[in-house]
């Protein structure tokens, strides 16, 4: 994704990128928190019934997707990768058409509920409800990577609760042995819809238990993208390499409730909460970058334009779609005719 | 033709489609090696090595979702849970992940993957070495159950099973694995999934039956014979889809119905036979539709008295197939 002819700064520089990448990473920030309030926006207005937010995750997971390879690479993603899904190929279209479960919603055609992104045509693995469930399909997917010699990385994302499901630990222990080429990215954000992480972990990180698969465990600020960048960076290199698996915990903050039907403030406090705001990445990558002079006032106001013509538009394409006919219903059970 | 064991038929299989089609692999405990705890897969691992023939740590979810992600990504895993008994850990990867995803990505995904499974009792296996759990699977949309009765429909199923672009749950009565003999085509044919068997014709009554239970209910229908009674055996062979045309067929053509089961009875596959004969056979039935199947504990005990308690036999269902027909 990197545009090699282009001008490197310094900050640019020090994490290997040129400007337009972190101008591209710092577009795809924005339009994934643009396209999360607008979901909101749609929600309290009455036009679609369910909201599950990625606000505050979208730094880890745009530095986090940014060094796969989109066609090649594969991600099992989960119900908040909004960014991660538009950073690897999706379209604004294609994330408000999935909120209004439309008959061409990529994702699903309207069968799943909002948030359950998926794309064959872009290596993202269909999401389901059941957590972490993914993590072993994007082992399995690293295995047949491995075993057919494609050079394919699979990396999987999940938040910390999920991350203490059995699932993780047979995934994990079996990915090691093997040294698959495949990448675990636990977004902490501090919670488990109400419970915090303090009682869903023994351990202060999720990243120590990488020691006990014999893998690296690494920790990064996720709001900070660039940080993100380089360690997913260099997990990915690591994994396809053939050196194995690598375990990346991106301390996140969820800025919203868990869904559209969770009501935070009765298990947070208003000064948690007032102090998380201080940790989103998205003015703070927007600070770093126009410190830098690479998101200059021209640019920044090119991209507000862009952005919000790409989320009307999704908007509306999404307000103008039909619902599925129920006649479908019955397809897609099983192979048809033409064996898929 | 040659004459088999019902392993015999099932390894030769596995070996022939791995040379066939390099996409396919074969994972599970112990299946390399030592070519797993029945020998099902002995010899794979010598022919096709480490790649291809996986011996994975005791993790049966991983067992199945890893074989989803490898299936979505170009290859068709043959996996094995040692024992039928041991797939639970794995349910909710089979049920809400290898069932659904082609239905939730709207044809975006497809899983093509065999699960293979000895299952089944007699064997003094106990409780957790014993277990039928094809029920728990036929009633989900998106799986396929098969369960073979002879070395020639294992092969030719297997084959099916393996080709099929859907996740399919292949069972084996492990008391079959050797006791069972008989002659396999050495061609490459194919068994068509959601095809029964006439495999006794008859005319008085109708015996549904599958796996161990199908060799039962011929031992049984041969017995009754001498009696005057006759017995038409269906061996449905795949339990999702189930060929509900030859099923009926038959009881229309009999007017009785006797399903045999070795899973307990409640709930079990045979009251979905009993349901579907009672919807659409109604009219035709001279009796009530009747099931001989295992009692309601939770698993098969161990002491040989206690298991043949449990055990359903071909006396067992000659006592139904006499009832029945006196009915």
């Amino acid at each position: 994704m990197t545009d090699r002819t282009g001008k490197q700064g310094s900050l640019a520089a020090s994490v290997g990128l040129y400007d337009d990448d972190l101008v591209q990473m710092y577009r795809y920030v924005a339009l994934a928190r643009a396209l999360d309030e607008r979901m909101w926006i749609l929600n309290r207005a009455g036009r679609i019934p369910f909201v599950i937010s990625g606000q505050g995750h979208e730094g880890a997971q745009v530095g986090i997707t940014w060094p796969l390879e989109r066609h090649q690479d594969w991600i099992a993603p989960f119900y908040r990768s909004i960014a991660t899904c538009l950073t690897f190929g999706m379209e604004a279209r294609d994330i408000l058409t999935a909120q209004y479960a439309t008959a061409l919603d990529p994702s699903s055609g309207g069968r799943q509920m909002p948030g359950h992104y998926g794309s064959h045509e872009h290596n993202i693995v269909s999401v389901s409800s059941p957590v972490a469930t993914q993590l072993l399909h994007a082992v399995g997917i690293a295995l047949a990577a491995k075993i057919r010699g494609t050079g394919q990385v699979a990396l999987t994302t999940m938040g910390e609760g999920s991350s203490n499901q059995g699932d993780v630990h047979e995934g994990l222990n079996f990915a090691a042995i093997h040294k698959l080429p495949f990448v675990f990215v636990v977004e902490n954000n501090g919670y488990a819809i109400s419970v915090p992480a303090a009682r869903q972990l023994a351990v202060a990180d999720v990243a120590d238990r990488a020691a006990g698969y014999g893998i690296p465990g690494v920790i990064v600020d996720g709001s900070d993208v660039l940080a993100c960048y380089a360690a997913s960076r260099e997990a990915i290199e690591r994994a396809r390499s053939g050196d194995g698996p690598t375990l990346i915990e991106a301390k996140v903050t969820r800025l919203t409730a868990h869904s559209s039907d969770d009501q935070q403030t009765k298990y947070r406090s208003a000064e948690e909460l007032a102090a998380e705001r201080e940790r989103d990445p998205l003015p703070l990558f927007r600070s770093q970058l126009e410190e830098a002079g690479v998101l200059t006032e021209e640019i920044a106001t090119r991209l507000a334009a862009e952005i919000k013509l790409a989320v009307d538009d999704a908007t509306d394409v999404a307000e103008a779609q039909v619902d599925p006919d129920p006649a479908t219903a019955m397809r897609f059970v099983y192979a048809e005719d033409d064996g898929r | 033709m040659t004459a088999r064991t019902f392993i015999d038929a099932i390894r030769e299989t596995l070996a022939g489609e791995m040379r066939r089609d390099p996409s396919i692999i074969v994972l599970g405990e112990d299946v390399g090696k030592k070519g797993g705890v029945f020998l099902a897969t002995d010899g794979l691992w010598a022919e096709f090595g480490d790649e291809r023939v996986i011996d994975t740590p005791l993790t049966e979810s991983m067992i199945v979702g890893a074989s989803i992600g490898a299936a979505i990504n170009g290859l068709r895993p043959v996996c094995e849970i040692q024992f039928a008994d041991f797939i639970f850990p794995a349910f909710n990867q089979i049920v809400s992940e290898a069932a659904r995803m082609r239905y939730r990505s709207n044809n975006g995904y497809s899983v093509p993957m065999v699960i293979r499974a000895p299952y089944g009792g007699g064997v003094h296996g106990a409780l957790y070495h014993s277990q039928s759990v094809e029920a728990f699977f036929t009633h989900v949309p998106g799986l396929k159950v098969v369960v073979p009765s002879t070395p020639h429909d294992a092969r030719g199923l297997l084959r099916s099973s393996i080709r099929d672009d859907d996740p399919v749950l292949f069972f084996e009565h492990k008391k079959m694995y050797r006791s069972v003999r008989g002659e396999v085509p050495d061609t490459d044919y194919t068994i068509p999934l959601g095809q029964a068997a006439v495999t006794h014709p008859g005319s008085q009554v109708t015996v549904i039956a599958y796996g161990l239970m199908a060799h039962y209910a011929l031992e049984a229908a041969d017995r009754v014979a001498d009696e005057g009674i006759s017995v038409e055996v269906v061996d449905v062979r795949t339990l999702r889809p189930l060929d509900r045309e030859t099923v009926l067929e038959s009881v229309r053509k009999t007017g009785k119905c006797l399903i045999v089961y070795e899973d307990n009875k409640f709930g079990g596959y045979g009251a979905e036979i009993a349901a579907i004969v009672a919807e659409e056979a109604f009219d035709y039935l001279d009796g009530p539709v009747t099931r001989i199947a295992g009692p309601e504990v939770p698993g098969v005990p161990y002491n040989h008295a206690l298991e043949d308690w449990f055990m359903v036999s071909p006396d067992k269902i000659a006592d139904g197939i006499r009832q029945l027909a006196a009915y």
